[in-house]
């Protein structure tokens, strides 16, 4: 596969590994934050871990959207999907998430019409198709997805599609990584910055985070060699002396974004003046919700729904491990009472939670798998 | 969620201005390319796809300089190594 | 302050494995999908619910089969239901899976598949001439197998029940050799093979049922493998181990009932794992793992280890992975496979170890490791 295996060769990788291995200080442990789930779940998919040297630790950020969903806008998205005629219509990755009353998964098994898609465009067809039912789609994501949503609502209104609206849940990158930055737990060295929300939003927004609090980012892609690249131009700028904003994956992602883009999210959208994160409490001007313009498809003004704050059980952890405080492994309900499949938090349901990836693919002592494969 | 994955755009349909017919690895979808408006897209063009929209166009350039990079780096591991085996031999 | 941590972490892993071992309970009130799944809440729901209420040493084992004596002859027996959606699809339909589907179960016990049953269960409105299709497949499939359908049963529901046609079959089969097979039976040394390309019936599924929108020139792998297991029988006999034929859940998840089964681990090299780049190109797009995606017509084969530790890999650096130039039971395992036109694209993917107990580890192409768990979820429902 063109412009993916190139980035996943082995001895390249080694290479650059040993690369790694020269720039490291002795004496000296480095942490990175990776923000984005998708590097999580790359990370752990390839074993990336092996190829590091011990005094790099790659610590998990808030960058997985289904992650951040409070329990309570999940029961607003059931509330909806219960009412009569709806058809929910979601991405694969929220089908499992628990809110207070039980999952997307749990509700179909008591009768809801809540169906599986790839594209807000999918949920679109199936409005035109079966019009006289509500169709309404989930809308997740990060700035990444944004555009596909307003891109959609944009395609419904020039169709004039009456049955088809949104229950808007996107969120934004910026204030996360602030809310990171602003905590006191955590002492970083560095991010590895997310790749396809730069796609969108380009490098520029993440130069206060090089000025301002003296921590060099590099956007990164999302193949193993992307990854380790970007390790490897984080020391490099460490060891210069340097903080600054670089751009690994610059065969994908433009310096100033996607402007069509930027435009049509604002066209369609604009940020709340808070929004809960799980695990983050509440963040000012960091999530979207649609414009008065496009009210007829902004499933919130269409259904009443509870709106009700749940608090996360008292188990769950998730909120420090999404700050990257606790490694999966150090919850104390990780792997006992919280699994894949029996998850208390969004952590170990999302396919990029970081406890999800580190239960499904990194569990084993990385001692133990690197003797058992040797 | 972040799945974006790189296609080539195989087919334009004529009339449909905001769609393309891309295909990763043999299998073939249509995508919307309306974010894109402002780049001529061609076939043989590779796209970023993520939810079926294609999110930017993949600069061929930079992609080969960010290869070139890696088989520098690779070829620099190999002349250390080369260098290493050779002192040995001498003593 | 790194030696503490470690021991920390190894502690958490400990708990993890010793929760796992608890035994089984279905903690839902209703029925989900993910209990049709074939992963975790299938194999708990089987345990819980109905192990539970029939037990007896006969279904204990839970493999594919039942094998027993009767009137000193020895019998394979099995079943199995077919709800697949859609009931047409590229390389075959419900009445091919439904045949081949219950001869491959006896075929892994090591039976001759000698008669089938077939119970329908058939929707008001179905039309009789999809009936007569479906009949048509599974004649044929049934004379591709050299078995004949004996008996059988018809069953009408109200329109809105059934989606169109549910199958049911039975199988009986003779048992002609003595070695025992089962998943218990894997031992460290071992070799893992697998009888072709990975995940094809469940990408087509996914792509016939037309919600994605992708094409792709993939077809369904549904076949009898009965001739298969015959050549690779004939030519290792006691040598082989363990046969299952690999569908729902697909190869993952009869990697990780080995692995649970026999108290050993499960080491697989993911190079050496054959996939079809379309298929493999649908399940990026999908962002699914090809090792989780059902087959209708592949086995993966567990055969004794040689002593002198090849299995996967490019032993002799040809680039094929054929494992050592000097032979061994593995590569003549592999050369029975592909000599049969079905087992053409048979690879030796993996081998056997004593530690970790119970897990299934993938060396990915990139040289680091992971672990390959059971599956949780359904990440493609009603695939066959």
């Amino acid at each position: 596969m063109r412009f993916v295996d190139e980035y996943r060769d082995a001895d390249k990788a080694r290479a650059l590994s040993a690369r790694i291995a020269s720039l490291c200080e002795p004496g000296r442990t480095y942490k990175f934050m990776e923000v984005c789930g998708g590097h999580t779940h790359t990370i752990y998919k390839h074993g990336l871990e092996d190829y590091l040297p011990e005094t790099i630790t790659l610590v998990h950020g808030p960058g997985c959207p289904v992650c951040v969903i409070p329990m309570g806008r999940v029961d607003d998205a059931i509330h909806i999907a219960e009412q009569p005629d709806v058809i929910m219509t979601s991405f694969g990755d929220m089908m499992r998430v628990p809110g207070g009353r039980g999952s997307f998964f749990d509700s179909t098994a008591q009768g809801a019409d809540i169906r599986m898609v790839y594209s807000p465009l999918d949920a679109l067809k199936i409005a035109r198709r079966e019009p006289d039912r509500r169709v309404v789609f989930m809308a997740i994501g990060f700035e990444t997805t944004t555009p596909s949503t307003a891109m959609t609502v944009l395609r419904a209104a020039a169709e004039d599609v009456r049955n088809f609206s949104v229950f808007c849940n996107h969120v934004t990158i910026i204030p996360a990584i602030k809310a990171i930055l602003d905590s006191p737990d955590l002492r970083l060295d560095g991010f590895i910055g997310p790749g396809h929300v730069s796609t969108i939003i380009g490098c520029r927004p993440y130069e206060f985070i090089a000025r301002d609090y003296g921590r060099p980012l590099v956007v990164a892609g999302f193949e193993p060699l992307d990854i380790l690249q970007s390790v490897y131009m984080l020391l490099l700028q460490l060891a210069e002396g340097r903080s600054e904003v670089e751009n690994q994956y610059a065969r994908v992602v433009p310096w100033a974004g996607n402007g069509k883009a930027l435009r049509a999210i604002t066209e369609v959208m604009e940020l709340r003046p808070y929004f809960e994160w799980r695990g983050l409490g509440f963040i000012s001007h960091s999530a979207l919700r649609m414009r008065e313009k496009y009210a007829a498809y902004d499933a919130e003004r269409l259904f009443d729904i509870p709106g009700n704050r749940v608090a996360d059980p008292k188990a769950c952890q998730c909120g420090e491990v999404l700050k990257g405080v606790l490694k999966p492994w150090e919850c104390k309900v990780f792997g006992t009472a919280c699994t894949p499949e029996t998850p208390i938090g969004t952590c170990m349901v999302s396919s990029e939670g970081a406890c999800a990836a580190y239960y499904n693919f990194g569990r084993f002592s990385r001692q133990r798998v690197r003797e058992a494969t040797r | 969620m972040c799945l974006g994955i790189p296609g080539e755009i195989v087919e334009i349909p004529p009339g449909q201005t905001d769609l393309a017919r891309v295909d990763v690895s043999g299998v073939r979808r249509v995508v919307n390319i309306g974010l894109l408006d402002g780049q001529p897209l061609r076939p043989g063009d590779w796209v970023l796809i993520h939810v079926g929209f294609a999110l930017s166009k993949i600069d061929e350039a930079e992609a080969r300089a960010a290869l070139e990079f890696l088989e520098g780096i690779g070829q620099a591991y190999e002349d250390e190594l080369a260098a290493l085996r050779d002192s040995s031999i001498e003593r | 302050m790194t030696e503490t941590r470690a021991t920390r972490e190894e502690q958490v892993l400990e708990r993890i494995d010793r929760a796992r071992q608890r035994k089984a309970r279905v903690r839902e009130e209703h029925i989900t999908m993910a209990h049709g799944a074939g992963g975790k809440a299938t194999q708990t729901l089987i345990e819980a619910v109905f192990l539970d209420a029939f037990r007896n040493p006969l279904l204990e084992p839970l493999e594919d089969g039942a094998v027993f004596a009767a009137g000193g002859t020895r019998l394979a027996f099995t079943t199995d239901s077919y709800v697949v959606s859609p009931l047409f699809f590229p390389g075959g339909d419900i009445g091919d899976l439904a045949v081949n589907g219950t001869v491959n179960d006896l075929a892994v016990c090591g039976a001759r598949p000698l008669y089938l049953s077939a119970g329908f269960v058939l929707e008001e409105g179905f039309p009789v001439e999809d009936l007569r299709r479906i009949s048509a497949s599974m004649a044929r499939a049934a004379a591709a197998a050299e078995v004949s359908i004996v008996t059988g049963d018809t069953k009408v529901v109200q329109r809105g029940k059934a989606d169109g046609c549910y199958v049911t079959t039975a199988g009986v089969g003779l048992l002609e050799r003595d070695a025992p097979l089962g998943v218990a039976h894997a031992r460290p040394g071992d070799a893992v093979l697998v009888s072709g390309p990975i995940g094809e019936h469940g990408v087509t599924i996914m792509l016939a049922r037309g919600e994605l929108d992708i094409e792709a020139d993939v077809t369904s792998d549904t076949a009898p493998l009965n001739g298969l297991v015959t050549a690779l029988l004939a030519a290792v006999g006691g040598k082989v181990r363990c046969l299952r034929d690999a569908t729902r859940g697909g190869v993952a998840t009869i990697l990780n009932e080995i692995a649970r089964a026999s108290g050993v681990a499960v080491v697989v090299e993911e190079d050496a794992v054959p996939v079809r780049p379309a298929v493999r190109g649908a399940c990026e797009l999908l962002g699914i793992d090809p090792l989780y995606v059902a087959c209708e017509g592949r086995m993966v084969v567990v055969v004794a280890g040689d002593g002198d530790g090849d299995g996967a890999g490019d032993g002799d650096g040809d680039g094929d992975g054929d494992g050592d130039a000097e032979g061994g039971v593995a590569d003549a395992a592999l050369a029975a496979l592909r000599s049969h036109p079905l087992g053409e694209g048979a690879a030796i993917v993996g081998r056997v170890q004593d530690d970790p107990p119970g897990l299934v580890l993938l060396k990915t192409a990139f040289g680091g490791t992971r672990i390959v768990d059971v599956l949780v979820g359904d990440p493609l429902p009603r695939i066959c």
